[in-house]
């Protein structure tokens, strides 16, 4: 269980409060206004950003003082996610040993990994020599093969069409599903809360609500939804 | 952010601190020293004269590159690049071959007065106040040159097509693009020229000298090799830190970064005015090569012929240069980086001085004071090669600092939290990520460093014995004993192993990170 315990964020005059919990494999949309601060609550429970009041809990323990990469946490960023200079995958098997210092079963894993996101022999080719998609692809790979119990998306196919975002969707639920994964997910568009599943979180005036049903939170929006959302 | 002891976290302050030790020991001591010391008249003419010279090579320098700025700015011409590549050059080139080159060209029986003897005119000298000018404008006006040519290339594209639109010439043009940008650009340039001249050692060795041509880095040089009187040297240094000081802290005040108004659109270029402008641009550009690469080629015509006769000092002397440079490059470098990569996160004080506080230091200064610190302990001869690595290491590390702040802050913001957040730290984070991203700038920085010491002549002149020199002593010996060919001879050499460390660094640099 993922359990934020009366956490408050604070930057500058910032602030944004979140009191609530999610089961173990909950799929949440994370949706708001630009600068509501979805970004922010997903750097604070991947450890970037530390918290000024309360705690974030995974299965009862405090992450507050574990690390970034020792967090139960895989995280993919709006860009960079795979590092320019390595190959796809050199940037893979960063997520099984930092050193890289593979051993032939942890290869196999990773042409594994490649040919399971449809990027098959393409572990040679450096980013720049992917697709936008392609890209994406490979950074949920990654996420594939450390399999830590919780995904966190920070609008990572933001850059992407309709159908590749529908796609990529897909493709982190199969992901998810495999690895039993807690998604937690920042996006401004309704069909992509939508395609996750699950339920959705939303964030503004300086709180992230806690998680209803996606549908039928959709389906009757409170007022400030339904102004975000600009339905009449 | 949450954070954890990582083993750099206390690598880079340990580090500063010893930086400032090295930096601040010597500069207790010279105060220790020269506390209380009186100087003499013969004292007083060398501060004057170091500020003096200081000024008006600074003053020329900026003068002079203006023109051929604006020329490079707003012409296009076939070898245009290479001549702006040219001009970093001199940065790079060891001070005792620039002045051999010019003594070549200006020297008693150099080109320039063969020309006059033969048409029966008086011939010119080239020792004193307006040598040590020359050489300082020769090494000194190709940097102004690439400043102010930045300075012409920041002009917002939207002010220049707003001047277009209005029709100005030339005259307006002037009046309201270039001379508002010039006031930005030009208190800065003369200002770091003048912290240049300053500290000179190797030009003013050679060219100046006498009661009526010495600064206060030449006296404190006598005083130690000549006089043996370390306490007038203390005090002498301890003027030298006052006025490097009070000129560093104007020019950081100066070259604050200061808004010109913010262009969002690509470059545009000036207009080229035709006419009698074009030839103006045209003979400002061709002086300036001839005066950049004529003495250049002059030593090297002069020192050919000389290679297959050198003195049997040269060689070991080289293979000293090289050590000293390849291990002071080494330790600046790893130096250098561990505190960039420790101030990419956020500013940290402690570091910022350390890389700073060495501008407002010269050789000699450091040099008396280690002199003072290691002579009661051990013979401060056999210490000679460490101590001008140190001294060589301090000196260039704010240089190396400046290149690599900039890559690791970027590094930080692009990569730190994917890094971060893939446990990749200590020796992979060094493998996998800084080195490869980083090593374009550290080529080039190992570059600069390398070609700066091996070229440097400073303190090893205080420390050298007889089996010690560097090869910019070797060369700066031969010619203060009129021994041209094998001086050109030995500056060829030098120079060649000067640019073949810059380039062997910065290519491998490239290499690494293509």
């Amino acid at each position: 269980m993922l359990q934020l315990d009366h956490l408050t964020l604070v930057e500058g005059s910032f602030r944004l409060q979140a009191h609530w919990s999610c089961d173990r494999g909950s799929r949440i949309a994370i949706m708001g206004p630009s600068g509501a601060g979805k970004s922010t609550l997903l750097s604070a429970i991947a450890g970037f950003f530390a918290p000024s009041e309360g705690r974030i809990l995974w299965e009862g323990q405090d992450l507050g003082p574990i690390a970034p990469g020792d967090r139960p946490i895989t995280i993919l960023f709006q860009d960079q996610n795979l590092f320019p200079h390595l190959t796809v995958a050199q940037n893979l098997g960063l997520g099984l040993r930092p050193d890289l210092r593979l051993s032939p079963a942890e290869l196999v894993r990773i042409d594994e990994a490649l040919s399971r996101v449809g990027l098959a022999s393409l572990g040679g080719r450096r980013p720049a020599q992917l697709s936008g998609g392609q890209a994406s692809r490979a950074a949920l790979a990654r996420a594939l093969l450390r399999a830590r119990p919780i995904l966190l998306l920070d609008e990572p196919f933001a850059a992407l069409g309709p159908a590749l975002r529908q796609e990529m969707l897909g493709l982190v639920r199969e992901v998810a599903d495999e690895t039993g994964a807690t998604v937690l997910m920042v996006t401004h568009d309704p069909a992509d809360a939508r395609a996750l599943g699950g339920h959705l979180a939303f964030v503004a005036d300086g709180t992230v609500a806690p998680p209803q049903p996606t549908e039928a939170l959709l389906r009757d929006p409170p007022p400030a939804l339904r102004a975000y959302l600009g339905e009449e | 952010m949450a954070s954890r002891a990582r083993p750099l976290g206390l690598a880079a302050p340990a580090l500063a601190v010893l930086l400032l030790a090295l930096v601040l020991a010597p500069l207790a001591m010279v105060g220790w020293r020269g506390a209380g010391l009186s100087l003499g008249p013969a004292d007083w003419a060398a501060v004057r004269f170091s500020v003096t010279q200081a000024i008006l090579s600074a003053l020329f320098s900026t003068l002079l590159a203006i023109p051929v700025a604006r020329a490079l700015a707003r012409r296009h011409f076939p070898g245009r690049g290479v001549l702006i590549t040219l001009m970093g050059a001199p940065f790079l080139l060891p001070a005792v071959v620039a002045v051999l080159g010019l003594l070549a060209i200006f020297g008693r029986s150099g080109l320039l007065n063969s020309a006059l003897d033969a048409i029966g005119l008086p011939t010119l000298s080239i020792y004193g106040l307006h040598g040590v000018v020359l050489a300082h404008v020769f090494l000194n006006l190709p940097l102004a040159v690439r400043m102010i040519l930045q300075g012409w290339q920041a002009i917002p594209a939207e002010r220049i097509r707003l001047a277009r639109s209005l029709g100005f010439g030339p005259a307006e043009t002037f009046r309201h693009l270039e001379r508002p940008m010039l006031r930005e650009v030009l208190p800065g340039v003369a200002l770091v020229i003048l912290v240049i001249c300053l500290t000179s050692f190797a030009v003013v060795i050679t060219l100046g000298g006498g009661p009526k041509a010495t600064t206060i880095e030449l006296a404190i040089y006598q005083a130690v090799r000549f006089e043996f009187d370390l306490g007038r040297a203390a005090g002498l240094a301890a003027v030298q830190v006052g006025v490097c000081a009070l000129a560093a802290l104007a020019t950081w005040v100066v070259t604050r970064p200061t808004g010109f108004g913010a262009g969002l659109d690509r470059r545009l270029e000036l207009d080229a005015p035709r006419g009698w402008r074009r030839w103006g641009d045209g003979m400002a550009l061709t002086a300036v090569t001839l005066f950049l690469t004529l003495p250049l080629l002059a030593v090297a015509a002069r020192g050919l012929p000389g290679l297959f006769d050198l003195p049997a000092s040269v060689l070991p002397a080289a293979g000293r240069s090289i050590l000293v440079a390849l291990v002071s490059t080494a330790l600046t470098t790893a130096i250098a980086l561990t505190l960039a990569l420790a101030s990419a996160v956020r500013t940290r004080p402690l570091i910022e001085a350390a890389a700073s506080l060495p501008l407002a230091t010269s050789g000699l200064v450091l040099g008396t004071g280690l002199f003072l610190i290691v002579q009661p302990v051990a013979p401060p001869m056999t210490l000679a090669l460490p101590v001008t690595i140190l001294v060589n290491c301090a000196l260039t590390l704010p240089y190396l600092y400046r290149i690599l702040l900039p890559e690791t802050r970027a590094l930080h913001a692009d990569f730190g939290r994917l890094a971060d957040s893939l446990s990749l730290t200590g020796w992979p984070r060094l493998r996998w990520l800084i080195l490869p991203r980083l090593a374009r700038p550290l080529g080039f920085g190992a570059g600069v460093a390398a070609a700066l010491s091996m070229g440097d002549l400073g303190v090893i002149a205080l420390f050298a014995g007889e089996n010690q020199a560097t090869l910019p002593l070797v060369v700066a010996q031969l010619t203060g004993a009129y021994r041209m060919e094998a001086a050109a001879a030995a500056a060829l050499i030098l120079v060649t192993l000067s640019f073949a460390l810059f380039w062997a660094c910065d290519a491998g640099g490239r290499r690494a990170a293509a």
